[in-house]
């Protein structure tokens, strides 16, 4: 009897570990920024390039800020949830476009619209990098303080909007 | 699409085989002397600790790749990224502080050893340890069950001993 049960516990402990390993996600690196506030820059406007942002312009409130581009499949599959977001107005999103050529972005935006209350244009990734962006789209929860509360690295899907981002903003909008 | 060959070539079809052969060669050997678009970098130095610095860091969009070897998009602007530090005057450690500052501890292949990277620097030498730990049970205990099968009872004993004897005796001439 004993001498199955050592190699019998030795399985299950290998089992567990690989049935953990396998439900990671290898892609996902937790970012060192969350809880550090959000990096600086001034960036042009995608709709008005002489117009600059700054996070600074938003400080005191709560916002999206998701990286984008039109060269980027999965920015299509997450972008009708951004959209339906921007109509519900329950957070301001703004939009990163990361490395994309200015015709192409706003192409983009006029066909699946636009759910941003403005985009910066991040021409040639530094912003991007100050971010540790690494997989577009990603999406960054930033509070009033300008601290960034959380990243979501892939597309925003409906159940990480509805049980991770949506009650995080509503906690820091309280 | 124009044959780049002359025409007197085409006749001679082992010439042309030949001279596939050799594009082929200079097209394959090129992203080897190539490094990338980096006319500018003369500073052979500086490319030299690009290189190194770069070596040590993982290229996050092809996880199993050295931000050196990769030619994703990310990889070469944060090469470039690396360039401009060093041309800036900053150390090695600098620039690698700079980029676990955004990426975190996982883009380095050698990560600090911190309590979360614990497990990572000796998990293996535990592992190790357990086994020859394993090891050293399992012989001792074979060891045991050897020396038990051996002992024999004194009348087992005088009846080996009376065997040989005999195997003895027959031995002789």
């Amino acid at each position: 009897m004993n001498r199955f049960l050592l190699p019998l516990g030795i399985f299950i402990v290998l089992v567990a570990f690989l049935a953990i390993g396998l439900n990671l996600n290898p892609r996902e690196v937790p970012s060192p920024l969350i809880g550090k506030p959000a990096p600086a820059f001034a960036l042009p406007q995608l709709h008005k390039p002489e117009a600059s942002f700054s996070p600074k312009d938003l400080q005191g409130k709560v916002w999206l800020l998701n990286v984008w581009a039109s060269w980027c499949v999965s920015c299509r599959q997450e972008h009708p949830l951004l959209v339906d977001l921007s109509r519900k107005g329950i957070v301001p999103i703004y939009g990163l476009n990361y490395k994309d050529p200015r015709e192409d972005a706003l192409r983009w935006l006029k066909r699946y619209g636009d759910p941003y209350v403005l985009s910066i244009v991040d021409a040639e990734g530094r912003i991007g990098i100050d971010y540790g962006v690494y997989g577009v789209p990603e999406t960054y929860v930033i509070d009033r303080a300008g601290v960034i509360r959380y990243k979501q690295i892939g597309p925003v899907t409906e159940d990480v909007l509805e049980e991770t981002i949506l009650p995080l903003v509503a906690e820091l909008s309280k | 699409m124009k044959n780049p060959l002359p025409a007197v070539t085409r006749r001679h079809g082992g010439f042309r085989f030949f001279a596939i052969l050799c594009f082929l060669w200079v097209s394959a050997a090129q992203p080897v002397s190539a490094r990338e678009a980096a006319p500018t970098a003369a500073d052979v130095a500086v490319e030299k600790r690009m290189v190194a610095i770069s070596e040590e860091l993982r290229c996050l969009v092809c996880q199993n790749e050295s931000l050196a070897g990769s030619q994703a998009d990310l990889a070469k602007d944060l090469r470039r990224e690396i360039r401009e530090q060093i041309a800036q005057g900053r150390s090695d450690q600098e620039i690698l502080d700079f980029m676990t500052g955004r990426y975190g501890d996982f883009v380095r292949y050698r990560p600090p050893l911190k309590g979360t990277t614990f497990l990572l620097w000796f998990g293996p030498f535990l592992l190790l340890v357990a086994g020859i730990a394993a090891l050293a049970i399992i012989l001792r205990r074979r060891g045991r069950r050897v020396v038990t099968a051996a002992a024999l009872s004194a009348d087992e004993q005088q009846q080996a001993e009376a065997l040989l004897r005999l195997g003895e005796e027959e031995g002789k001439p």
